[in-house]
């Protein structure tokens, strides 16, 4: 048999060696990482500039910029938030609060995580067959803000439900042994005390919507346009119209893939310049869940 | 078992059997509940006296697999609060609960107290003042928290979180106040507080408190049962339980033989 303290040199090389490893990969990974978006802000980042922000594409990479996709990817981003944002919710607190516990729920959650590995292309061919084709909705805005809803929907669902989670039972009781009843008990405890991590898990499934480019390829996203979708304000009664979700559009993710494969070095250029806007928006999103997060975890102490 | 003292009476237990799942957790409890008096509920660890007295507001009933038979008759109105008749909501705005462990709402101080009384849709701010007032008074905690009644309540102390807990269940006005080792997370300074605290309150409220410290159940009730393994095995004034109790298993329990 060893000696104790041989055992315990042992293991104290081992928990050494496995340190020094884990390290090692994790610097191999953020000098990866930073390589890659140093590279792409030193391309990119003097081509941003307001005659960039402000153009439609060109024939000339001088003049191009990134106007209509920029005001796509918003519009596509609304649409996406509008569905996906009170059906993920509604659906993450019928499954925590409500729904009993039996086979049928086991089944449906399982397949709700399922859905969130799916990979997104697959949501690009059902919205195609779907919303394009059977429901006739067409290349639109509204197709493609519906088609990222639903591929965003399954992470609003499970982050709203690891939120809902997170509030102890024991507070639940609390309201209730006063006479709340359930509905009380949702409305004035379980959501505003999740809300933190809910809007967190909103903020990042927006996020990732933002990036996604393969299901829009799929439904028919334009890579060269130079108009605008039709302003949601009007000059006469209703004031609002809605027109513009049957537009046409681009967003940004595939107006970088176009300019890449163009042969000039200009629009190259160009692509990095949206890789660097892009990534501007979801970092800044993220922050803003992480500020969220932080913020709400200081205000709540169980 | 039936004492002819307990009168008035403000609640009687009458064949209550409970069920976690297949586990019979209460076999067969009968007891009386006096009006104004405090009951004691003690025993070993498990034997059931958090069941017992969780069945009292049917908080039991926001757990499928938790089952009961028997009835909870609360008087003077003969309502038998178990009945799949009588609303589970209806029995909590009747009957308030204290936890083991403190639980105030991640709210001000003022909302928590307030609470049972917006859930039944009062919005008027003047009644709302005069009863979080009174409450808090009730709760012996008015004049620690008066000028910060909007602060959070998790700045309070352990031991005036839980006196905050007794105000929320005491603004409701109810009939009867379940304690469910309420002192148990708290120092000896909180809880002789607490203790006092009972005493004051049985003047307006009858009041069951669930106890493991015999010399606390001594100290502040006026009636205690003993329960054994889901038994109830005696139930007497609390200064017989603890001088001559009439069965052999009472007595190794008080003396410190197990438990
Ligand atoms: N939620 C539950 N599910 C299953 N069994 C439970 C549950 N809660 C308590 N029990 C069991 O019921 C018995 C009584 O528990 P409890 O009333 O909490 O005892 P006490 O409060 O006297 O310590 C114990 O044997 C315990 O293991
Ligand atoms: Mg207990």
């Amino acid at each position: 048999m060893d000696r104790v303290d041989h055992i315990v040199r042992r293991s104290r090389f081992f928990d050494a060696f496995f340190a020094v490893v884990g390290g090692l990969i994790l610097v191999a990974v953020l000098i990866v990482l930073f390589v890659l978006i140093g590279d792409l802000f030193y391309r990119g980042f003097d081509r941003i500039n307001w005659q960039f922000l402000t153009s439609f594409p060109s024939r000339f990479a001088e003049r191009a910029g990134i106007l209509s996709a920029l005001v796509g990817s918003i519009l596509v981003l609304i649409v996406t938030a509008v569905c996906s944002i009170p059906l993920g919710i509604a659906a993450g607190l019928y499954l925590e609060e409500y729904a009993p516990k039996n086979r049928l729920t086991a089944l449906i959650e399982i397949n709700i995580s399922n859905l969130a590995s799916v990979p997104s292309i697959i949501y690009g061919l059902m919205a195609l067959g779907l919303f394009v084709y059977k429901l006739n909705l067409g290349q639109s805005i509204l197709a493609a803000g519906l088609t990222l809803g639903l591929l965003v929907l399954p992470i609003v669902i499970v982050t709203t439900r690891e939120a809902i989670r997170s509030v102890p039972q024991h507070i639940r009781e609390a309201a209730f042994a006063v006479g709340a009843t359930k509905w009380q008990v949702v409305r004035d405890h379980v959501l505003p005390y999740s809300s933190g991590g809910i809007m967190t898990g909103v903020i990042i499934a927006l996020s990732r919507a933002i990036g996604e480019t393969a299901p829009l390829v799929t439904i028919g996203a334009l890579t060269f346009i130079s108009f605008l979708p039709s302003p949601p304000l009007t000059p006469e009664p209703p004031f609002i119209s809605f027109k513009w979700l049957m537009d046409p559009f681009a967003v940004l993710p595939i107006q970088m893939f176009n300019w890449i494969s163009r042969p000039q070095e200009g629009f190259h250029v160009n692509a990095a310049a949206v890789g660097v806007v892009i990534l501007i928006i979801t970092l800044g999103m993220n922050a803003a869940a992480i500020l969220i997060r932080w913020r709400f975890r200081r205000r709540i102490k169980w | 078992m039936v004492n002819s003292s307990i009168y008035p009476v403000k609640a009687e237990v009458k064949s209550l059997n409970f069920y976690y799942g297949q586990v019979h957790a209460l076999k067969n409890i009968n007891l009386q509940i006096p009006e104004k008096k405090v009951v004691a509920l003690i025993g070993p660890s498990g034997c059931g006296k958090t069941t017992l007295l969780r069945c009292f507001n049917r908080m039991h009933d926001l757990y499928p697999g938790h089952t009961y038979s028997g009835e909870i008759v609360l008087h003077p109105d003969e309502v038998n609060v178990l009945s799949k008749d009588v609303d589970p909501i209806e029995v909590r705005m009747r009957i308030s609960m204290v936890f083991q462990k403190p639980n105030p709402f991640p709210k001000s101080i003022y909302e928590n107290v307030a609470y049972g009384l917006r859930v039944r849709g009062i919005r008027r701010r003047s009644i709302l003042d005069e009863h979080v007032e009174r409450a808090l008074r009730s709760a012996a905690l008015w004049d620690e928290v008066k000028d910060r009644l909007h602060s959070m309540a998790f700045n309070l102390s352990g031991g005036q979180q839980q006196r905050l807990c007794i105000a929320r269940a005491l603004a409701i006005d109810p009939e009867l106040i379940l304690f469910d080792e309420p002192t148990s997370a708290l120092d000896p300074i909180a809880t002789a507080k607490i203790e006092e605290l009972t005493n004051e309150l049985k003047k307006e409220v009858s009041i069951i408190i669930v106890t493991h410290n015999m010399q606390q159940a001594a100290r502040i009730s006026d009636y205690t049962a003993f329960m054994y393994m889901g038994e109830l095995i005696e139930y007497d004034e609390t200064g017989k339980i603890f001088t001559k109790p009439s069965k052999k298993l009472t007595e190794e329990y008080i003396t410190g033989h197990f438990g």
